[in-house]
């Protein structure tokens, strides 16, 4: 019970201070900024602590989170295990693979005005599906290691990247192409210098979009077969064998893994395109 | 209309290649099944013609390339049989009146829309709260913003068994209720942002005019930003409705469902029939076009009626 006053109680006190920076004149502050959401993280923690400990929720439904940090400090190195097996081999191989494909592919089309004209409908038509359901026939077609989540993951980035790319080449305006076209500049550097990099704020759009779709692909496919080891392999006999403190110690490397592989593409993006708008602010 | 000879070229070329994919990709099954029926073929035994490349098992037997276009369990089906399938599973049925029987494919389409349907109407009531949270708290904006940014890097399908085992602890009876919290979860976050920016998007000029008419926070609200905010909803709700069909989808694959589209995928694979898996995909697609379109007509219609139209 004085788990539950506890947390009730520092949940009134984190909300307060929050609301006291935020009317503060602090609140413009980096600091600030950075603050606020890490208590209201912190302050969700501690309410699901006090919640589950207070009420006496069984730990075979839901852990409280200093158990599930516990069970991850003690399997480290099965988590590691698990995280090169899915996120180095699956996810990344799959996304570099597939980024590569969708960039070449929309250089290619973008030489043709009927082509792109054709392909962004259909692109984002596909971007849309639930493409995830063809992790079982990619499994069996690629076997059970790596490759095919791989796989899965480059036909699941490869559109969200292409559209987005298409899109991004078209981003500049006439008077600049015909700025080009005065310097006698030919497609190559037109390309490299004017239109790749107005192009950049979108690639890195769809870079993002597709960083999440990665590591979907890669953890689902998982649950259609995989050698034994893996986060998506852990999780399915994690939750059927009763072991819920380790599933949970997988969803938190999967949510770090997530926001890391997300907020590098987005350093990436803050360093390539620096001179964007949305970049300067 | 004037992308429609461009899209129907692109859309030929991609069913050309499919085409032409087919058979090096059924060569080894259809040359199993001939070898079996007691036909000669080149080389002998599937042991070594794994260790085959595919271009030479083609080169060799000509005349088995044609038994890959029509194989009762293709690696890679053809389209047509793809077409087939799907007719048989749904309009054929729907014929004979058995459109609701656990085999058509309409009755698993229905599971799986409701629950896309539900957690589309979650999320997006989820989405436009926060929304209305963070445009009128600074506190809320400070500490939800970056949370909902973070929560989308998540990969839900880490989390999808646990909702499922939680709820079902919870004694909540069948999978309705996990699928649709997980296809609230991919919903909410694309409308959060639209009407985080469409509840914003009226000038400061617009807002100070209603302060001239001395109208309460709410009128404002109501006859202000509520009405600025509409195009960016049916955005952004296009987006929600696909993202909540996906979720559906993903909440029905790993975790042993009966029935829903995501089901047949997994229960085709269990019985190795990819014809089913390839008609229950091409069925999740045909719904996300429907389901797309219809708000996309409600857009258009919506927004004439407002005087919005572009």
């Amino acid at each position: 019970m004085s788990w539950l006053i506890f947390a009730l109680i520092f949940w009134a006190g984190a909300w307060a201070l929050n609301a006291w920076i935020a009317r503060s004149r602090y609140h413009k502050l980096r600091a600030a900024r950075v603050f606020v959401p890490v208590l209201f993280g912190v302050t969700l923690l501690i309410l699901w602590e006090g919640l589950v400990r207070g009420l006496g929720v069984s730990p075979v439904i839901l852990p409280p989170p200093s158990t599930v940090a516990e069970t991850f400090a003690a399997s480290t190195d099965t988590l590691w295990e698990d995280f090169q097996q899915t996120v180095f081999k699956g996810a990344m191989t799959g996304f570099a693979i597939g980024a590569v494909a969708a960039f070449g592919t929309a250089i290619l089309i973008d030489r043709s005005a009927f082509l792109t004209r054709g392909l962004l409908p259909i692109g984002n038509f596909v971007a849309a599906l639930p493409i995830v359901g063809i992790a079982p026939i990619l499994v069996s077609w690629f076997g059970f290691d790596w490759q095919s989540k791989a796989a899965v993951v480059v036909v699941m980035v490869f559109f969200p990247i292409l559209v987005n790319t298409v899109q991004g080449l078209r981003e500049t305006d006439a008077m600049q192409r015909d700025l080009m076209r005065t310097y006698a500049a030919s497609y190559v550097q037109t390309l490299i210098k004017l239109r790749l990099p107005a192009a950049m704020p979108f690639v890195f759009n769809g870079l993002k979009i597709a960083t999440t779709l990665a590591l979907i692909g890669a953890i689902v496919a998982e649950y259609f077969g995989s050698p034994t080891r893996g986060m998506g392999f852990r999780i399915s006999t994690g939750v059927g064998s009763l072991d819920i403190d380790l599933v949970w110690a997988e969803i938190a490397v999967a949510a770090l893994a997530g926001t890391v592989f997300y907020s590098l593409v987005a350093w990436l993006e803050k360093a390539v395109t620096f001179w964007h708008p949305s970049q300067r602010g | 209309m004037r992308s429609f000879l461009p899209v129907l070229t692109v859309l030929a070329v991609i069913v050309g290649l499919w085409y032409l994919a087919v058979g090096p990709m059924n060569i080894r099954v259809s040359l199993d099944q001939a070898e079996r029926a007691g036909q000669v073929v080149t080389p002998e035994g599937s042991r070594v013609r794994q260790e085959t490349s595919v271009w030479i098992l083609m080169a060799k037997n000509p005349g088995q390339i044609a038994l890959g276009y029509d194989l009762e369990r293709p690696r890679l089906p053809t389209p047509v049989q793809v077409g087939q399938e799907l007719w048989k599973t749904t309009g054929e049925m729907a014929m004979r009146g058995r459109a609701m029987s656990k085999r058509s494919l309409i009755y698993h389409g229905w599971i799986t829309l409701q629950s896309t349907l539900w957690g589309f109407v979650l999320g997006t009531a989820l989405g436009i709260l926060g929304a209305v949270a963070i445009v009128y708290s600074r506190v809320m904006d400070m500490s939800l913003m970056p949370w909902a940014i973070i929560s989308q890097t998540i990969p839900i399908v880490a989390l999808a068994p646990m909702i499922i085992v939680l709820s079902s602890q919870l004694g909540i009876e069948g999978r309705g209720v996990p699928k649709a919290i997980i296809s609230a979860y991919l919903c909410y976050f694309p409308v959060l942002v639209g009407m985080v920016k469409g509840l914003r998007s009226p000038a400061i000029s617009q807002l100070d005019l209603l302060q001239t008419y001395n109208a309460t926070g709410l009128q404002a609200f109501l006859k202000l930003r509520l009405p600025s905010s509409v195009p960016y909803l049916f955005t952004s709700l296009k987006v929600g409705i696909a993202a909540a069909l996906v979720g559906t989808i993903v909440g029905e694959l790993p975790t042993g469902a009966i029935s829903g589209l995501g089901a047949r995928i997994l229960i085709g694979d269990q019985f190795g029939t990819p014809l089913s898996i390839w008609a229950a995909l091409l069925a999740a697609a045909i719904l996300a076009g429907i389901l797309v379109t219809v708000l996309d007509v409600l857009q258009r219609v919506t927004l004439k009626r407002m005087g919005m139209s572009a």
